[in-house]
């Protein structure tokens, strides 16, 4: 990197200067305990740039969240936010969105929470076509519990209960989410954090269950088992093994080692949600009241 | 808009029983999974909570279907789901989630044989103490038991008063016998008491979500989008919501949740009382036990043996201080329940040896004979020499 | 986090602003910026991290990257001037 020669440019030095994003932050409870150089920090921060540039609040989004490092995300906003148990954030947003039409739950949780233990209630909510946005950290291995490997760890990868390295065929999590009917599909990795916002925009402004999946590093555990070095390393390799495909087969977004990393949006197809059909097939039909809650559905 | 209390006279069984409950207490949302002996609940309440502006939802397990409870709850609404033995095992983690969280709902188990599989279409009662110490960790317990189709509409709008007071989840142990059987219900409109979610009185910001009130319980509980930006967590929490994972923390929150209903038993127990005045030995029990022992108490009279019934109508918490009071002055207690002996330990515990007790268990898949209830209060009799 | 100190300096079309002490040196900003705006500090900060200062203030065309990236909401940027050119890049 050119190191200038001439002098620093001296600063101001102010005392009140306020981040802007910190109407979406649970300051009294920052710095986070996320580790340096993990990309968790990156996805919280384009999470509240996507909201900030939705000109929403906490009149307009709730989130969700279930156990492990991305499951303290929900503890970090200043909004409705609700820490539930491992695997189960999916179901509890389910009965929060019916309840609440009016409003978006955005469940953030991890590859370990949604896709092992919480898998059963990913592949319901999107073959029912909740209300909700299911934002996924994708680092590969349950990093809160100290580095196992997990239902996303590549082939051959290492974890600290896949010492010999992983031999179990992992999910290709965008090509689960579209064969269970999520209407909107995207994956990136956190370096790619504009697009990270973009697609988060995208995805909360599309009623119905939308994916996102943000490929993170984890320099603790998986980037140090598998020799991948720090967060930085871990984002040289994604910037150096990715390439966007948009509209391409998520059939083919397959995960593994030395192969290229595809990314981009994989589906955007709209569909009716669960309570458009409940009220057009259920409520309309035999002309009932709407549900109490239903004003409107965005 | 279909109206909510069906008044009038009824013949239904205690499930429908259950799902009318739920409505005439004002709830919008059910979420549930299909398993023998429930069905009847989930399929009445699939057809009237959208003639009441509800939702049903049936749930990919019993796992999701108290989340989605829970979740429901902190959206505003008053939510609810029932199951038997297979389900009520898989809600244990969430069960804890609702007690930590103080989340209001409710949760009815229509009891069935068990262990496992065990006998899906017939009686049970094995799941008490499950009921009570299911969950890991400790916390206070709220658990009805209906003996009949009218008290098991009756019991379901109290269990949703009783989760609004007291802000958890509150549980309804029927039993497969109770939940099938068709008897007359009478709902009378002016007979139903509905206690509503309280909202804070303090704006946000100064409104702390776990502050509890006098009673020890938390006032006024927030919806999802009413501006307070709530944290509710599974973690141990200050009583702002916060996590703080200390031992102080621990303690000041988890007695609080076992004190707040231990504190309050007075006002949360209920009892029946069957000719106990003059009673020597008194039968305590519950739910379809109480049909068939109120047959063995008159056998008994029949035969000038004195006694009595006490039916438990909370078994959670137990009515410590009335068995205490008792045990001065009777020979003896026997207590039929179909398991090997749950709450008569809960008895022993507390009589402490005061006055002899009996269990008269049964395994499961039927309800007592009244004569094996009768020779179990001879037996006692005897004893007394 | 109490309001640390935050040091800003003047860019082209506003400014960049920097709370040293928030940052856990994960160097995303620096490796990252299109620019090469930033540079590791010599000093440790409030955690003994070395984080970013602006080596380029010059070169800045608060793009906004760095914010977005950064995992801490230790570094952020402010237009003022009216947009020159380049209208598609968001606000600050």
């Amino acid at each position: 990197m050119p190191v200038k020669s001439k002098s620093l440019p001296t600063p101001e030095l102010l005392n009140d200067a306020r981040h802007p994003m910190e109407k979406y932050l649970r300051m009294d409870r920052l710095p986070h305990i996320w580790c340096s150089g993990c990309g968790l920090g990156t996805t919280l921060s384009c999470f509240t740039y996507a909201l900030d540039e939705m000109h929403w609040t906490d009149a307009d989004v709730g989130v969700v969240s279930g156990i492990g490092c991305t499951g303290r995300a929900a503890g970090y906003l200043n909004l409705d936010s609700y820490h539930t148990t491992h695997g189960r954030a999916i179901a509890f947003a389910t009965g929060l969105a019916v309840v609440r039409p009016e409003k978006k739950v955005v469940v953030i949780s991890g590859d370990g929470d949604l896709f092992a233990i919480g898998g059963n209630h990913f592949i319901h909510a999107a073959r029912r076509n909740v209300n909700m946005t299911v934002l996924c950290v994708n680092n590969f291995n349950y990093g809160m519990t100290g580095g196992q490997f997990g239902p996303t760890t590549p082939i051959g990868q290492k974890g600290t209960t896949a010492p010999y390295g992983n031999f179990e065929n992992p999910f290709n999590l965008p090509y689960l989410a579209a064969s269970c009917g999520a209407v909107y599909v995207a994956r990136w990795t956190s370096l790619d954090a504009r697009r990270v916002k973009e697609a988060m925009i995208e995805a909360l402004k599309r009623p119905g269950f939308s994916f996102v999946e943000i490929i993170s590093p984890c320099p603790t555990n998986y980037g140090r088992r598998n020799k991948i070095g720090d967060g930085l390393d871990e984002l040289r390799y994604y910037q150096e093994n990715t390439v966007i495909r948009h509209g391409s087969d998520p059939r083919h977004a397959g995960i593994h080692p030395g192969k290229e990393i595809v990314v981009g949006c994989f589906v955007d197809e709209p569909r009716p949600t669960y309570l458009d059909l409940y009220n057009e097939l259920v409520v309309e039909k035999n002309q009932f009241e709407k549900p109490s809650t239903l004003k409107k559905e965005i | 808009m279909g109206k909510r209390i069906l008044a009038g006279t009824h013949f239904m069984n205690g499930d429908e029983a259950c799902a009318e409950g739920a409505i005439a207490a004002g709830c919008t949302l059910f979420a549930g999974y299909p398993i023998t002996p429930q069905s009847e609940i989930a399929e009445h309440i699939s057809v009237r909570l959208p003639e009441v502006g509800g939702v049903f939802i049936q749930m990919e397990d019993e796992i999701s279907s108290l989340a989605a409870v829970l979740g429901g709850a902190w959206g505003g609404a008053k939510a609810m789901t029932a199951t038997s033995g297979p389900g009520f095992s898989l809600m244990m983690e969430n069960l804890g989630l609702g007690m930590m969280t103080e989340t209001p709902c409710v949760l009815i188990n229509i009891q069935r044989g068990g262990p496992s599989t065990g006998l899906p279409t017939l009686v049970g009662q094995a799941d008490m103490m499950q009921a009570r110490w299911g969950s890991h960790g400790d916390y206070g317990v709220i658990a009805l038991v209906p003996s009949s189709p009218q008290e098991s509409f009756e019991l379901t709008v109290h269990a949703f008063n009783l989760a609004e007071t007291y802000r958890l989840p509150v549980l309804v142990m029927s039993d497969e016998v109770v939940g099938h059987m068709y008897e007359r219900v009478d709902i009378d409109p002016d007979k139903i008491e509905v206690v509503e979610r309280k909202k804070p009185s303090l704006p946000p910001g100064e409104f702390q979500l776990y502050k509890p009130g006098p009673n020890l319980v938390p006032e006024g509980m927030p919806s999802f989008g009413d501006g307070y930006k709530v944290h509710v967590t599974g973690l141990t929490h200050d009583e702002r919501g916060y996590p703080v994972l200390n031992a102080e923390t621990q303690h000041q929150l988890v007695v609080r949740l076992k004190e707040k209903i231990a504190a309050n038993s007075d006002d949360i127990i209920r009892v029946e009382e069957t000719a106990t005045e003059d009673a020597d030995v008194i039968i305590v029990t519950y739910g379809i036990s109480a049909r068939t022992s109120l047959g063995a108490l008159n056998l008994a009279r029949d035969k000038g043996l004195k006694v009595g019934m006490l039916r438990l109508i909370t078994v959670w918490p137990f009515p410590e201080a009335i068995v205490k009071s008792m045990a001065q002055r009777v020979t003896g207690f026997v207590v039929p329940e179909i398991n090997l002996g749950q709450i008569v330990l809960e008895v022993d515990r507390v009589v402490r040896g005061d006055a002899v007790v009996r269990s008269v268990p049964h395994a499961g898949g039927d309800i007592h004979d009244p004569a094996v209830i009768l020779e179990a209060i001879e037996e006692v009799f005897a004893h007394a020499g | 986090m109490a309001t640390a100190v935050t040091k800003r300096w003047k860019t082209k079309l506003g400014f960049l602003y920097i709370q040293e002490d928030q940052c856990k040196g994960c160097n995303f900003c620096i490796e990252f910026c299109p620019k090469q705006v930033l540079e590791r500090s010599k000093h440790f900060n409030a955690k003994g991290y070395y984080a970013p200062t602006v080596a380029d203030a010059e070169g800045c065309v608060n793009c906004t990257f760095c914010e977005l990236i950064c995992p801490d909401f230790a570094i952020w940027s402010e237009k003022t001037d009216p947009e020159v050119g380049n209208e598609d890049v968001n606000h600050g």
